[in-house]
């Protein structure tokens, strides 16, 4: 099967892609870099944390690059000042959302949700907190689970799912009570299916599961979406 | 006695205020609020006698007279438990036509013509999207009908199960042979018993009749339909939650695209519609595309069901032509506010329409003019507010049941959603600063433009224009810690009590 090779624009530049490679790949491809939390290469595309929203002439809709595929002769801007105001906005709603509190956090200048909000300016939270108090699960021999700082990107149980195949992790409940949990409903520790791979930890963006003894640097390294790529390969 | 007489249950004709209803035929006599005493009149004057009995006829013609019920044709006057009415109605004589006369492509082009756009609320064309599906070599193909009603105070789809089920069945049949497809699904909530019930006993019918199955009306068309029942949550309402909720997975939302009409069920091109939209086809497809698009308006064609509640005189399921204007509905068919109350507001789409005042009621109902002033056609929620309430207050209350309903996938909605509630029980608790009303402002628009689904970019629409119709009652509750309805300013003690 052929692939058609189409021409658009990111950002006014002409890019040149295979049909259907998404906008994320495409923008990164040539050089730019769309802000992204809950996406990860190597896992499918989620949509969730909405950072990669960007605009599309001829629509006054807004697009998840992460999802999207491009097409021929599309126009896409990922700069803008509405779509910083809104991913401004996202991220504040993240750290309004539980109990982020950098300093007393494991993930602390390692973790991706810190990082944008550096990199965006987002300098106050206009919302007021909602401290979350839920019980850290950490019955597990060596993998922690502070659900107080998870952001519900769903990298882990994607991650879970489709590399390791054993889809352990889940959501319950919905909405702002959504949880990660383990099997159906388990603590950790007592979970039959979960084969203690450390990949849920590996990509998780934030502080939310950890490697109690090892160095935090050691688990979220940057470079974990070609580990992910690379073991996906080798299987 | 000589005269014969048959007494059937039928579905429910609409009439919410005045029920029971019993309806004499011929001549659509409708009484009114009938008791067994009342039947033993009506027995003896108006069957044996032929003397209808006026002071227990149902008098608010208006009601009835705006009306234009084409979905609702058999609504009330058909038994939906057998088949053998809805077939002497003229039913399924449309699908007849179909396999013997007409090709799919043919019906498609009927449908195009008609101008129907989908009754689940986003108004899509429906011709269009038929072609979408048929264009699409990937087999096998899938329909799904939406029976997921779960806007609070929305009662439509039920009424048309439970009354019409073979005009869904039928609409289902000449859809699937439009777009070839083999197999299909009614997703319907678990909350609907007797639409349930209904519904299977009409599949039942349908397949001991050879109208679903094997080789439909002896030729080589094959459908076969099953149900499938929703788990309680007002997401799976949505189309890509439905199709993730039929597969047997947790009702979540994804982007688009993929589009179900290229990749849904099983990742097999899928047609969904709404179950008001597939009652409409057999109408469109016996008098053709062309005498449908003659009711409503050139851009908007048909009629379309609405669940009026609220404080309203006559409360209850009409159905009336696109472009009726508002006041019309709310005041000559709905009979405006009891009890001499003054008109506030009405809410137009259910919990994520928009509240509507009364400069606003000129505007003709269809999906564009709604849209423009903030409201939405949505699953045709009507509830109608008067002087007794407060409009932050019913802000609060939609955006509460949001929050509520969010499935959790993206952002803007779970932890948004939220963040405003939080916001609205500041202000009704007194404890609001103006700064409130920018935050509720920006992070409306927000919610609206960035979610994920419908849900999450509807859900605002209480809220956004509240504040753009009704921003003064806002400022009062903020500045004077005041509100006009005496609803809000409780303590947690009383609001426990309540």
């Amino acid at each position: 099967m052929s692939v058609n090779i189409i021409k658009l624009k990111i950002d006014g530049v002409e890019v040149t892609v295979p049909e259907g490679t998404a906008i994320l790949k495409a923008a990164k491809d040539s050089g730019i870099i769309i802000p992204t939390l809950c996406n990860l290469e190597g896992l499918t595309a989620y949509g969730g944390c909405r950072l990669c929203l960007v605009e599309v002439s001829g629509t006054p809709k807004l697009f998840p690059a992460c999802s999207t595929p491009v097409g021929p002769n599309m126009e896409i801007t990922t700069q803008s000042d509405k779509l910083k105001e809104y991913r401004k906005m996202a991220v504040q709603m993240l750290l309004a959302e539980r109990t982020h509190i950098c300093s007393v956090c494991v993930a602390d200048d390692h973790c991706e949700l810190q990082a944008m909000a550096n990199q965006l300016g987002v300098d106050h939270v206009m919302f007021e907190r909602n401290w979350s108090q839920d019980e850290i699960d950490s019955t597990h021999d060596f993998l922690v689970i502070d659900r107080n700082r998870c952001i519900l990107c769903t990298r882990c149980i994607r991650v879970c799912d489709q590399i390791e195949g054993v889809h352990t992790l889940d959501l319950k409940l919905r909405g702002k009570d959504s949880q990660v949990i383990m099997d159906l409903d388990e603590h950790w520790g007592n979970s039959c299916s979960c084969t203690s791979c450390r990949k849920c930890a590996k990509v998780c963006p934030v502080g939310a599961i950890y490697i109690e003894g090892e160095p935090i640097e050691h688990t979220k390294k940057r470079d974990i979406a070609e580990f992910i790529v690379e073991r996906r390969n080798r299987r | 006695m000589e005269k014969e007489c048959k007494v059937a249950r039928t579905g429910c004709i609409g009439t919410c205020s005045v029920g029971p209803a019993v309806l004499v035929e011929p001549g659509d006599y409708l009484y009114q609020s009938v008791t067994p005493d009342k039947v033993r009149e009506i027995v003896r004057d108006h069957i044996v006698l032929g003397l209808p009995v006026k002071d227990m006829l149902y008098k608010n013609e208006a009601y009835f007279q705006k009306q234009h019920r084409l979905v609702l044709r058999n609504a009330g006057k058909i038994d939906p438990s057998r088949i053998q009415d809805y077939i002497s109605a003229g039913g399924y004589s449309a699908l007849a036509k179909c396999l013997a006369t007409m090709t799919p492509q043919g019906v498609i082009y009927e449908v195009v013509t008609s101008g129907l756009r989908g009754r689940g609320g986003a108004g899509f064309p429906t011709g269009q999207k038929w072609s979408l599906v048929a264009r699409s070599h990937n087999t096998p193909k899938y329909i799904v009908a939406n029976l997921d009603e779960g806007d609070p105070g929305v009662f439509a789809n039920r009424t048309l199960a439970e009354a019409d089920p073979h005009a869904i069945i039928e609409g289902m049949l000449i859809a699937a042979y439009a777009i070839g497809a083999e197999k299909g699904y009614i997703y319907i909530r678990s909350e609907y018993p007797l639409a349930i019930q209904t519904l299977q006993k009409a599949i039942a019918q349908a397949k001991a009749m050879s109208l679903l199955g094997e080789k439909i009306l002896e030729t080589s068309f094959k459908f076969d339909l099953e149900l499938r029942f929703g788990a309680g949550a007002f997401v799976a309402g949505e189309e890509t939650a439905i199709l993730a909720s039929v597969e047997g997975r947790r009702a979540m939302p994804r982007p688009r695209p993929p589009y179900p009409a290229n990749s849904g069920l099983w990742q097999k091109p899928t047609l969904i519609q709404n179950v008001e939209t597939l009652a409409n086809i057999p109408l469109i497809v016996q008098n053709g595309g062309h005498w449908f698009s003659k009711t409503g308006t050139p851009k908007c064609t048909g009629t379309k069901c609405f669940s009026l509640t609220g404080k309203i005189s006559n409360p209850g399921l009409i159905e009336v032509p696109m472009g009726i204007t508002l006041r019309e509905v709310v005041f000559d068919i709905g009979g405006g506010v009891p009890d001499g109350k003054k008109f506030k507001a009405v809410l137009v789409g259910g919990p994520s329409g928009g509240c509507l005042p009364e400069t606003l009621l000129e505007i003709p109902i269809d999906y564009d003019s709604l849209t423009k002033v903030g409201a939405i056609m949505g699953s045709g929620g009507i509830v109608v507010i008067d002087e007794d309430s407060c409009m932050v207050d019913t802000a609060r209350f939609f955006t509460e049941f949001c929050v509520d309903e969010s499935c959790g996938k993206c952002t803007p909605c779970r932890a948004g959603l939220a963040r405003l509630k939080e916001v609205f029980d500041k202000i009704t608790h007194g404890q609001g600063e103006m700064s409130d009303i920018a935050t509720l402002e920006k992070s409306g628009v927000y919610i609206r433009d960035a979610s994920l689904c419908g849900l999450g970019q509807t859900a605002p629409n209480p809220v956004i224009t509240t504040l753009r119709y009704f921003k003064d009652e806002y400022v009062k509750h903020i500045v004077e810690k005041q509100c006009v309805a005496g609803k809000c300013f409780k303590t947690r003690d009383e609001e426990e009590l309540e």
